[in-house]
């Protein structure tokens, strides 16, 4: 469903990823692990366009996305929760789902999606008239993801969901993450919690500096020596 | 002695009014794009000449010109923005307001060029047949002209208000003030809510200027002034809070009316940059601004 091809990215002078591939496919739930300044987060925004690859491709499902928009590639199905969840605090809970339905297609399932979020996060619910800057960083997530989810996405790119979060919330969040991921939404999950995160996904990259330096089922990965040395101690 | 305080104070609210509209217009546009428009003022003034046109050219009655003068300058606010502003959306926010500071003070003297082409230095005013009524109050005198010109800021204001609370664009525009990557990654275009926003603001400056044409007077080199003014009173009021905006717009009229009485005309600029510096000193965030975070 998702390809990306040779990408070379970075910030003005600075080259963050030099020559990463990889492929997602439908209904996969794939994790993208690393240390921090491998370019995780790079990568999630070359794929949800923040970030302009300066060689390389990206396809969803075979059609370029290189040259999309942002707001575009959302509507094309592919959205990202930032790291931090990233809510607008001076708004509603409500609000900021509402506003996960403002692209057109999105609007006409609000209602449907609202539903949905609601189940999945009932504390949502209970909190829908609240400012989003009163709750606490174990909702913010939730509200983020559910936010997300109100774009009707296919494919779900998390940054660091669990980042912050104390690990009976982490353990939630996952456990959230492979619901939605079991009603058809594809996942790209990136981590820093490298055994939660492999212990959830069914496949995952190892990126380093830029590039790709393992590939394999969570479980290979969790006894692949380098993965084990460096992440798990 | 207290007959002309009040006096001054009322005047002061009237014209304080007007500062807030104009400065709600230019947070609009900063609190969204991060543009710091220094030309905000000349397009107030040349929303002032619009209604002044229509009104010798066409008898249009200043009050219903209005909505023309917005209009004009709604025009000029897309031309501007299609031409130069929209150059500088993908700068940084530190290098966007050096950038829009230069090219604004670059735009503004050009506007002031053409309007004293156009309507040459003089003070111009726009004097209808019912513009020296006055309502006499309490010892009081309010000007008819002015207590309409302040009802249509309030009610102008309300409904900005409104429109942000209640609307999809306007939440998206409140997104987007917020935090614009995790906007855009919903969906929303914000190259189009900059435009909007740098629209309104334009359209904003010209309702003001045609509500300062007819109550008061305006001049092309008037433009600086406003801008001053309306800087002054959008970090006074605190950035993210229009309420607190136009009640800081009150603020600096009472306080520039009531040192005329008291210390003569002169002073009246100096009264605004001093209640700028205290509360830079003593409150940076605003009367009415929240804190960061």
């Amino acid at each position: 469903m998702l390809e990306l091809e040779g990408i070379f990215a970075g910030y003005k002078d600075l080259t963050v990823l030099r020559d990463i591939s990889l492929r997602v496919g439908a209904g996969e739930l794939v994790a993208l692990v690393g240390p921090n300044g491998a370019g995780k987060t790079t990568t999630l925004k070359v794929i949800s366009g923040l970030v302009r690859p300066t060689a390389g491709e990206v396809r969803l499902d075979g059609r370029p996305l290189t040259k999309e928009p942002p707001h575009r590639i959302v509507q094309m199905g592919i959205s990202q929760v930032l790291e931090g969840g990233r809510v607008f605090t001076g708004l509603t809970v409500l609000e900021n789902l509402e506003l996960g339905a403002f692209g057109a297609a999105a609007r006409k399932a609000k209602h449907e999606n609202l539903k949905r979020v609601f189940t999945l996060f009932p504390r949502l619910e209970e909190r829908k008239h609240q400012r989003a800057g009163t709750l606490s960083g174990g909702e913010r997530q939730m509200l983020a993801i559910g936010r997300a989810l109100m774009t009707t996405p296919r494919l779900l790119m998390l940054d660091e969901p669990s980042f912050g979060l104390a690990p009976i919330l982490v353990e939630q969040i996952f456990r959230m993450i492979a619901e939605i991921n079991k009603q058809g939404v594809t996942v790209l999950l990136v981590e820093q919690n490298v055994r939660a995160a492999l212990e959830l996904t069914q496949r995952a990259y190892v990126i380093e500096n830029g590039r790709i330096v393992g590939e394999g089922s969570g479980d290979s990965l969790l006894s692949f020596e380098s993965v084990r040395s460096a992440y798990l101690g | 002695m207290l007959a002309p305080t009040i006096q001054s104070l009322v005047f002061g609210i009237l014209i304080g009014g007007l500062f807030g509209l104009a400065a709600v217009g230019l947070s609009l546009v900063f609190g969204v794009t991060k543009f710091l428009n220094v030309s905000h003022g000349e397009l107030l003034m040349l929303g002032g000449y619009t209604s002044f046109w229509l009104f010798t050219l066409y008898r249009v009655d200043p009050f219903v010109g209005l909505p023309l003068a917005i209009l004009a300058l709604v025009v000029l606010g897309v031309v501007l923005y299609k031409l130069i502003f929209t150059r500088m959306v993908k700068l940084s926010d530190e290098t966007k307001i050096k950038n829009t500071m230069l090219v604004g003070f670059g735009l503004g003297l050009v506007l002031q060029n053409v309007a004293l082409r156009l309507w040459t230095a003089d003070d111009r005013g726009i004097t209808t047949s019912y513009s020296s009524h006055v309502i006499q109050a309490f010892g009081v005198r309010f000007p008819v002209v002015r207590l309409i010109s302040f009802a249509i800021a309030v009610v102008v204001l309300l409904a900005l208000q409104l429109f942000l609370k209640r609307t999809y664009t306007g939440k998206a525009i409140r997104a987007t003030v917020q935090d614009w990557e995790a906007a855009t990654l919903l969906g929303i275009d914000i190259h189009k809510v900059y435009l909007l926003s740098f629209v309104m603001g334009a359209g904003l400056a010209g309702l003001a200027g045609g509500l300062v044409a007819v109550g008061y007077s305006i001049k092309p080199d008037m433009g600086l002034e406003w801008t001053l003014i309306s800087l002054i009173v959008m970090v006074l009021g605190g950035l993210g809070s229009f309420v607190g905006t136009f009640v800081a717009g009150l603020v600096v009229g009472i306080a520039q009316s009531l040192t005329s009485l008291w210390l003569g005309g002169a002073y009246r600029e100096m009264v605004a940059l001093l209640l700028f510096l205290l509360v830079l000193v003593l409150r940076p965030q605003g009367l009415f601004g929240v804190k960061e975070g």
